[in-house]
């Protein structure tokens, strides 16, 4: 499996990263590289084998529905004391355009 | 371009283009769970809060959190689940769908895909007379995104995460749909049931009720489905019914003039009355979806899933019917009586602490009740008159101490917040007269002040017989029990 | 030290950092010392030692001496336990209310965490241990060299020139040189182990579900699991008695109790069925290290232990399958660094595009940015099956694996890593070699069960591992063997030259 520069900016849009133009190629190397390591998979016989998302053999607990962290404005303050960009309690971010 | 009048005008398959085309309608509809606390944290989820006051660390996707699923969202999806006779997932599991959008904080929204808790149910619908099963694929839960505010900041947008992992139910209805009228009738239906099983405020200005439309259209005869677009933020039943017409509209003269529907994301737009494709949406998405490897199987055990049965309330067609087999009433009122839940648990009040016939009950709901709160701009749950308040007075009907006629004027004053039934007939004298020797003192009086009539009647004119009722109830004031008048008066009128 | 600058008893000229956690614990009662000279004995070797190492990210002497004075206060009443004044480091993965909480990131380097993770608060608020800073590590424990922090590299205490393994370097070097008693880690792929390997120390990842995950950035959510390095198998129960339990706050966390780690250290081995899997020992291993382990095993056979050889038989299917698992769940977890609520945003992008890519672009490193993209990759339409699909299968079947061992082994011995330390830059630019480092490792996070390394020898004056797996949640176990090889043998009492 070999990656491609243009293949690999594909991936780094959707993934949203900006990419300097000399990266590419040392990039599109390495994740070759490392599919290529990765190749390996496809020999495992895994015909009838359920995928194993966890580890863990257990169900999903449930949360009693209680408001347990109101936030309230003090929350909001504490939260937005390390935001890049706020206004009126808002996060700001150039206009999105629908 | 047909100007977008024409094309809203459009109301059913009767329309012009129904002999020739056919429009194939799915919906999906976001129902907001009517939980206290957010899917996945322990923030509320109370309507019109400050911005971001209501938006905690995992519902900001701060470093490091995690969600826990809250009980009572999957109690309400199963609720709804067997509400519409469909498959609970025994076992369902959470998937994160991944793109990168300001009001969605974690960059993936945590929602359904492979293994959803609800499949394959249906709902029945009316149109015009026919009845039309509407197959639902599909209702899975998820957390809804946040909101942005593009007015007010200039070059910027503010972003409000208070919305963020409020508990959302999509329910994806089956491609079955077949004009605008359906797709509204669908929804209509939709939108009694979940407000019906408590699981949804309905609210739709709110936006606790949002619908998308996928739109296709296809020639008559045509097996294959034409390519769909998708219409969002369709806000209300009557914007539903023209975004679709329009969007039908549109697609079929995109065809007949030989060119070609694109698959893609459309905006309804409610002043134009126009859809239009979203800019945001151009690029094909590729959500990466795979399990939530922060949640684990959610499993429904037959006994959880009988327990949700046994509690689930009583549906409106049930309703209906038990209204017109236990009351005795006719369809119509049935239908209105049963239409919102709230209503028919008012009606319900009313007969049994009035006692009175199940009939009388219903015409006081339907005409006096829900006309008077019409007049008034008024909701039910606001209603000036408490059911127990009409009960009041409809007793005061069935054990005579006012007239029915007199009862509409307690009315209207109980509407305007005078009191109850009997502070309002003890303050205005309105108590009926049903002691048989006032009637008769006042029906002597009347003959004795009209000898001439009296003995024109007596010859055998008796037509007079209706202008001695009208003097006895003049001389009451109108509160002699009319039955016993017309008794009274004929004993008395007939022998000298 | 010099003598007698202290107060009375065994405390003056003492070498607190010489001492275990539980003799420091004996001190504290015993009034030879007060939390408050350990917390300022160990700050000090940080300051003397530090700028070399570069262990610490962020040094928290104020808040270090506050607490060691409520703890003080703790036990001049007679109260709290064995952690109640102890020192600890915290790796930069933990959030910390109000501390920097960098994840060895720059997109996280002014990120000042608002909450407490629970081990925090658990090791702190509740057992009353020290906090003295947060330590370096690669970035978002991305790394098996502690070279991919934006706060440059860690030095290895043993030798300066060489890498203290990743990605819990700073916790190991602060550790082995002296700096804490113990420090807190993460192993996702192996990232307490080895380093802990290539120091010279003792360090446990527990079961998935054991510890809770809530407060520690997430790289790899299905194989992130918290646990400890220290000295010896002892001091690190004594740590990992203090995280380890229930958490309603994180789904995964297991419901169970907690089993009395230090009271099982005691138990003699005699009997301990120790099985060492084919796979761990063929091509690849280092022949002195190799010489090593065996040396090991054999000290375990004198213990009364009785070795059998066994088969794994996907084990050379761990870094494969791992390097598909872990970038998937990585590019998803990394999603949400946008520059929107937090962490680094980008100046001048004029569109919501711009600053993502930019803000992304410029806070994540290199490494980084390959996990997320090989990750996006095999999530992506078309690959989805034959990558993501493909690895959750050969996870299971190497999951079954350990299974079928378990049922006639106690343990699962072998080394933790091919080598010893390797030096700075060596495997920089060839991910899939610095990927190899975790061979031995990423097995137990794919399967979910606990393991430790320990200290077992030297090759060329630099520290080899040996790794012991348990089965799920025999954490006690792993710590009593550890602990009765420690007693036998001196590694875990050897330490680096110019940080005695």
């Amino acid at each position: 499996m070999s990656l491609s520069p243009e293949q690999v900016q594909k991936i780094a849009h959707l993934a949203r990263l900006e990419l300097k133009p000399e990266q590419e190629g040392a990039y599109a190397r390495q994740l070759s590289d490392i599919l290529e390591m990765v190749g390996a998979l496809a020999r495992a016989d895994t015909e009838r084998i359920a995928p194993m998302a966890h580890p863990l053999d257990m169900v999903q607990r449930l949360r009693a529905d209680v408001v347990t962290d109101p936030v309230g404005a003090e929350g909001r303050a504490a939260f937005q004391a390390i935001a890049p960009a706020v206004q009126d309690g808002l996060y700001l971010v150039p206009k999105v355009i629908e | 371009m047909v100007s977008s009048e024409a094309k809203t005008g459009l109301k059913t398959p009767d329309a012009e283009w129904a002999e020739k085309w056919e429009a194939v309608i799915g919906l999906e509809v976001h129902v907001q769970l009517l939980t206290r606390s957010k899917i996945f944290s322990g923030a509320p989820t109370a309507y019109g809060a400050a911005p971001n006051t209501q938006a905690s660390a995992i519902d900001l996707g701060l470093p490091g959190v995690l969600p826990v699923l809250n009980g009572e969202a999957l109690r309400m999806a199963v609720m709804f689940g067997l509400a519409i006779d469909a498959h609970i997932a025994p076992r369902c599991v959470f998937a994160r769908k991944h793109y990168f959008y300001p009001d969605l904080p974690k960059g993936y929204q945590i929602s359904q895909y492979e293994l959803p808790i609800v499949s394959q149910g249906h709902l029945d619908i009316e149109v015009e007379g026919q009845a039309r099963r509407i197959g639902i694929t599909r209702a899975h839960l998820e957390e809804d995104a946040g909101k942005s505010l593009h007015e007010g900041f200039g070059d910027q947008s503010g972003i409000d995460l208070n919305r963020a992992g409020t508990p959302l139910l999509e329910i994806v209805s089956e491609p079955d749909l077949r004009s605008p009228a359906e797709a509204v009738a669908y929804l209509k239906k939709l939108h009694q049931l979940v407000v019906y099983l408590g699981i949804c405020d309905g609210n739709m200005q709110e936006g606790s009720f949002r619908c998308d439309a996928n739109v296709s259209v296809r020639r008559k005869g045509e097996h294959k489905f034409g390519t769909r677009t998708e219409t969002k933020n369709v806000n209300s039943f009557r914007f539903v019914e023209k975004a679709i017409a329009y969007e039908i509209e549109r697609q079929i003269e995109v065809l007949e003039s030989g060119g070609a529907v694109v698959q893609e994301t459309r905006l309804f737009d409610p002043d134009r009355g126009e859809t239009r494709a979203m800019r945001s949406k151009e690029e094909a998405m590729d959500y990466r979806y795979f399990p939530d490897p922060d949640l684990l199987p959610v499993v429904c055990t037959q006994e959880y899933i009988e327990g949700i049965r046994r509690q689930l309330p009583e549906l409106p067609e049930a309703k209906k019917a038990r209204f017109m087999d236990h009351y005795g009433l006719p369809a119509y009122d049935a239908g209105v009586l049963t239409a919102e839940r709230a209503l028919a648990d008012y009606y319900e009040a009313v007969v049994e602490s009035s006692g009175a016939d199940p009939k009388l009950c219903a015409n006081w709901v339907i005409t006096d009740l829900l006309g008077g709160l019409n007049k008034l701009g008024c909701e039910l749950a606001a209603s000036p008159v408490s059911a127990g308040a009409l009960a009041g007075l409809l007793k005061r009907i069935v054990d005579k101490t006012v007239s029915g006629k007199l009862a509409k004027e307690v009315f209207e004053a109980m509407l305007a917040g005078e009191g109850s039934a009997d502070q309002i007939i003890a303050a205005r004298g309105l108590v009926q007269i049903t002691d048989e020797a006032a009637i008769v003192a006042a029906i002597e009086a009347v003959m004795a002040k009209n000898p001439s009539q009296l003995a024109e009647y007596r010859a055998g004119k008796d037509k007079l017989f209706g202008f001695f009722v009208g003097q006895v109830m003049k001389a009451t004031q109108g509160k002699a029990n009319p039955e016993a008048v017309n008794k009274l008066l004929k004993e008395k009128l007939a022998s000298p | 030290m010099s003598a007698g600058t202290r107060g009375p008893g065994a405390g003056s000229g003492e070498a607190l950092h010489r001492l275990s956690i539980r003799q420091l614990a004996e001190g504290l009662r015993a009034r030879r010392f007060s939390s408050r000279e350990l917390a300022q004995h160990f700050l000090q070797r940080i300051e003397a030692h530090d700028k070399t190492l570069n262990s610490f990210v962020t040094v928290t002497a104020e808040r270090a001496l506050a607490q060691a004075a409520a703890a003080d206060a703790r036990l001049a009443q007679g109260a709290g336990g064995p952690l109640t004044g102890i020192p600890i480091a915290q790796k930069d993965i933990f959030c910390t209310q109000g501390v920097k909480t960098s994840c060895g990131s720059r997109m996280l380097d002014s990120y000042v965490a608002p909450y407490d993770a629970t081990i925090v608060r658990k090791l702190h608020a509740e057992a009353g241990a020290v906090m003295l800073g947060k330590c370096n590590m690669d970035e978002f424990a991305m790394g098996s060299s502690n070279e991919t922090s934006w706060y440059g590299p860690v030095r290895n205490p043993w030798d300066l020139e060489r890498v203290p393994g990743g990605s819990s370097g700073g916790s190991v070097a602060a550790v082995a040189a002296g700096l804490a008693p113990a420090a807190t880690a993460t192993d996702t792929g192996g990232s307490i182990r080895q380093p802990a390997a290539l120091t010279g120390l003792t360090g446990i990842k527990p079961t998935y579900g054991r510890v809770s995950r809530y407060g520690m950035v997430a790289f790899a959510s299905s194989l992130d699991q918290a646990g400890v390095v220290a000295h010896s198998a002892e001091d690190a129960a004594y740590v990992l008695q203090a995280m380890a339990g229930f958490d309603p706050l994180d789904s995964t966390s297991v419901d169970r109790p907690v089993d009395d780690y230090c009271a099982a250290l005691d138990r003699p081995i005699e009997g301990l069925r120790i099985g060492l899997p084919k796979e761990y020992f063929a091509e690849g291993l280092d022949p002195a290290c190799r010489a090593a382990i065996e040396t090991a095993i054999g000290q375990f056979e004198r213990l009364g232990a009785r070795i059998c050889e066994i088969r794994l038989p996907h084990a050379p299917l761990s870094v494969p399958t791992y390097y598909v698992v872990a970038p998937a769940e990585a590019s998803s977890n990394l999603a949400r660094y946008d520059g929107v609520r937090y962490g680094h945003r980008a100046d001048g992008a004029r569109t919501l595009e711009e600053l993502y890519k930019k803000s992304r672009g410029e806070g994540f490193g290199a490494e980084v940015q390959r996990r997320i993209m090989i990750g996006t990759y095999v999530l992506s339409h078309g690959y989805y099956d034959a990558y993501y699909l493909k690895a959750q299968k050969v996870r299971r079947l190497i999951y079954d694996d350990f299974k079928r061992a378990f049922e006639t082994v106690d343990l699962v011995v072998g080394p933790t890593a091919q080598n010893v330390a390797f030096k700075l830059g060596d495997k920089l630019d060839d991910p899939v070699a610095m990927y190899l480092n975790d061979i031995y490792t990423i097995a137990a996070n794919l399967a979910g069960i606990p393991a430790l390394s320990i200290p077992c020898g030297f090759v060329n004056g630099l520290p080899v591992g040996l790794q012991l797996m348990g089965n799920f949640f025999d954490e006690a176990r792993l710590l009593n063997a550890a602990h009765q090889y420690q007693l036998a043998t001196d590694w875990h009492l050897r330490r680096p030259h110019g940080f005695e």
